[in-house]
């Protein structure tokens, strides 16, 4: 469980910062950018709390 | 409620009230790798969106901005590791015992209630950053960058809601904001690398080679907007060496380091320095050399819609997290320096009425407008007192003096201290040089007075000394 909450936690810290190169490289198109970024977001304070309150 | 402080800042600040009166002891000494990740995560804060934007309203060149940021913040890790640390691990005690113990502890109290103060205004510019987040759904009219009164009605609700949700939070559940501090941190430094690199085409900038001179002539043009002044390298210089002069120079962060097993680790602020300061200042300055490209050179200054462009929800959320973790450990801290005016009130009372008057300051939009001013003027107050501590360890020995007079005589109230403090700040407001570059002087003028002051206390009980060893 421990190592899925990291993961997810890691996908979306990609979500967060890989999209804005996409779109710097127009590969991807605005609304997907947000879209993605605010997906990242989530999936971060949704799952970092858990795993990062046990190492705490 | 009982505060059950689990997470890393509140573990910090718990650090200060452990041993507050003891130097720390062996066993509780830490690692190399607690400093760095510390001072990576706080100096990302509420304070960079504003500070990176400021630098561009003042017509900041690219090239002074870029070569201003390196030199500046490398004099702020060097203050820490050279001026702080050495101390920190000699002595390992807080500052406010370091300077109860030269000072008194009547002189102490006011200097908690000066810090106090000062953290109510950050706490309140902090609020203000993340109102202009709030206030988007509801259209409100934004502050602009000239405003020193409330523009509008919606801009004091949002402040109001913003503030209260920030105050009751402190006074019950600080614990978990601290807690979510930690949480948001990597977030935060990866937004604040995202955002810009978002927007970099809208600049017109499409690859590496085109940085540099859209950088020059669209984000950091040289020309500041109206009302503003202007700024140089050395503006930026010593703004970025000095906005955490209060903790390195002015030695609050004896109570950090003072748990470092070696003084190399004064070297872990660049962390923060790099990481945060200089990329968070350099992002947001982009951020907002965007708005005021698409706006036309609108006046308005407010992070919030900034954000909002360049990141969508994703940096609306940015925006009020990071005003917000700044602004609650503000107010708790300038909740304990007030406890110890009135220590029989309950905690939550006197976080209520710090809340209160940190919320009223942040109806003032010049609080955010005048930020860089403020930070400026911070370091400057506080500082001597840091010249006090410094001189007292390395210069009074080496005079033949005592330190820790307050400890040896027994008294409250240091009049070499206070007087140093009080006529260091009147030259220093005197000075004909702007308020940015006053501490530096200030600082040779602050030692310069202690050590002669302290002689003049101290020579006659020396003399006694000498005369009672032969």
């Amino acid at each position: 469980m421990r190592t899925f909450l990291k993961l997810s936690s890691s996908i979306g810290l990609g979500l967060t910062v890989i999209p804005s190169f996409l779109i710097f490289a127009q590969t991807i198109t605005w609304k997907t950018y947000l879209t993605l970024m605010t997906i990242g977001t989530l999936l971060w304070f949704l799952t970092a709390p858990f795993w990062m309150k046990e190492e705490n | 409620m009982e505060f059950t402080p689990k997470s890393t800042l509140t573990q910090k600040l718990d650090a200060v009230d452990e041993f507050e009166r003891t130097p720390i002891p062996a066993n509780k000494l830490k690692g190399a790798g607690s400093f760095w990740g510390m001072y990576a995560g706080e100096h990302i804060a509420g304070t960079e969106f504003v500070i990176g934007p400021l630098f561009v309203a003042h017509g900041i060149s690219a090239g002074d901005l870029v070569s201003g940021l390196l030199v500046g913040n490398l004099l702020a890790v060097l203050s820490w590791a050279f001026i702080c640390a050495p101390i920190a691990i000699r002595r390992r005690l807080t500052l406010y015992y370091q300077l109860e113990k030269i000072c008194g502890p009547r002189l102490t109290l006011i200097y908690n209630l000066v810090n106090a103060l000062m953290f109510c205004f950050l706490a309140g510019a902090m609020i203000a950053v993340s109102a202009t987040a709030v206030g988007i759904p509801f259209n409100m009219t934004m502050p602009a960058l000239n405003d020193f009164y409330p523009n509008s009605i919606g801009w004091i609700i949002a402040v109001l809601i913003v503030g209260a949700a920030t105050t009751v939070v402190a006074m019950f559940g600080y614990t978990q904001v601290a807690r979510f501090a930690n949480y948001a941190a990597p977030w935060m430094i990866l937004m604040f690398i995202a955002a810009p690199v978002a927007v970099l085409p809208a600049l017109g900038i499409h690859s590496f080679a085109d940085f540099w001179p859209a950088a020059q002539q669209k984000i950091w043009t040289g020309i500041p907007l109206a009302g503003q002044s202007q700024f140089t390298f050395w503006h930026v210089m010593f703004f970025a060496w000095f906005c955490n002069l209060a903790m390195h120079i002015g030695m609050s962060d004896l109570s950090i380091l003072r748990y470092a097993r070696k003084w190399h680790y004064g070297f872990a602020p660049a962390a923060g320095m790099f990481f945060g300061h200089y990329l968070a200042w350099l992002a947001s300055g982009i951020l907002y050399a965007l708005f005021l490209l698409e706006s036309n050179q609108s006046m308005e200054f407010a992070p919030g819609p900034v954000a909002y462009r360049a990141a969508g929800l994703a940096g609306v959320v940015c925006v009020i997290v990071a005003g917000w973790t700044t602004a609650n450990p503000t107010i708790y801290r300038a909740g304990l320096a007030l406890q110890a005016l009135m220590p029989r009130s309950k905690t939550w009372k006197v976080t209520m009425i710090i809340g209160l008057i940190t919320t009223l300051a942040a109806c003032f939009p010049a609080l955010v407008m005048k930020l860089l001013d403020f930070v400026a003027l911070y370091g400057l107050i506080l500082m001597p007192m840091g010249a006090v501590i410094f001189a007292d360890f390395w210069l009074l020995p080496k005079l033949g003096l005592k330190q820790d007079y307050a400890v040896w005589q027994q008294i409250v109230f240091s009049w070499p201290a206070a007087l140093t403090w009080g006529v260091t700040l009147l030259i220093c407001f005197l000075l004909p040089i702007e308020l940015f570059f006053k501490a530096l002087p200030g600082w040779f003028i602050a030692i310069g007075l202690y050590v002669s002051l302290s002689y003049v206390q101290q020579r006659v009980q020396v003399k006694e000394l000498a005369g009672a060893k032969v």
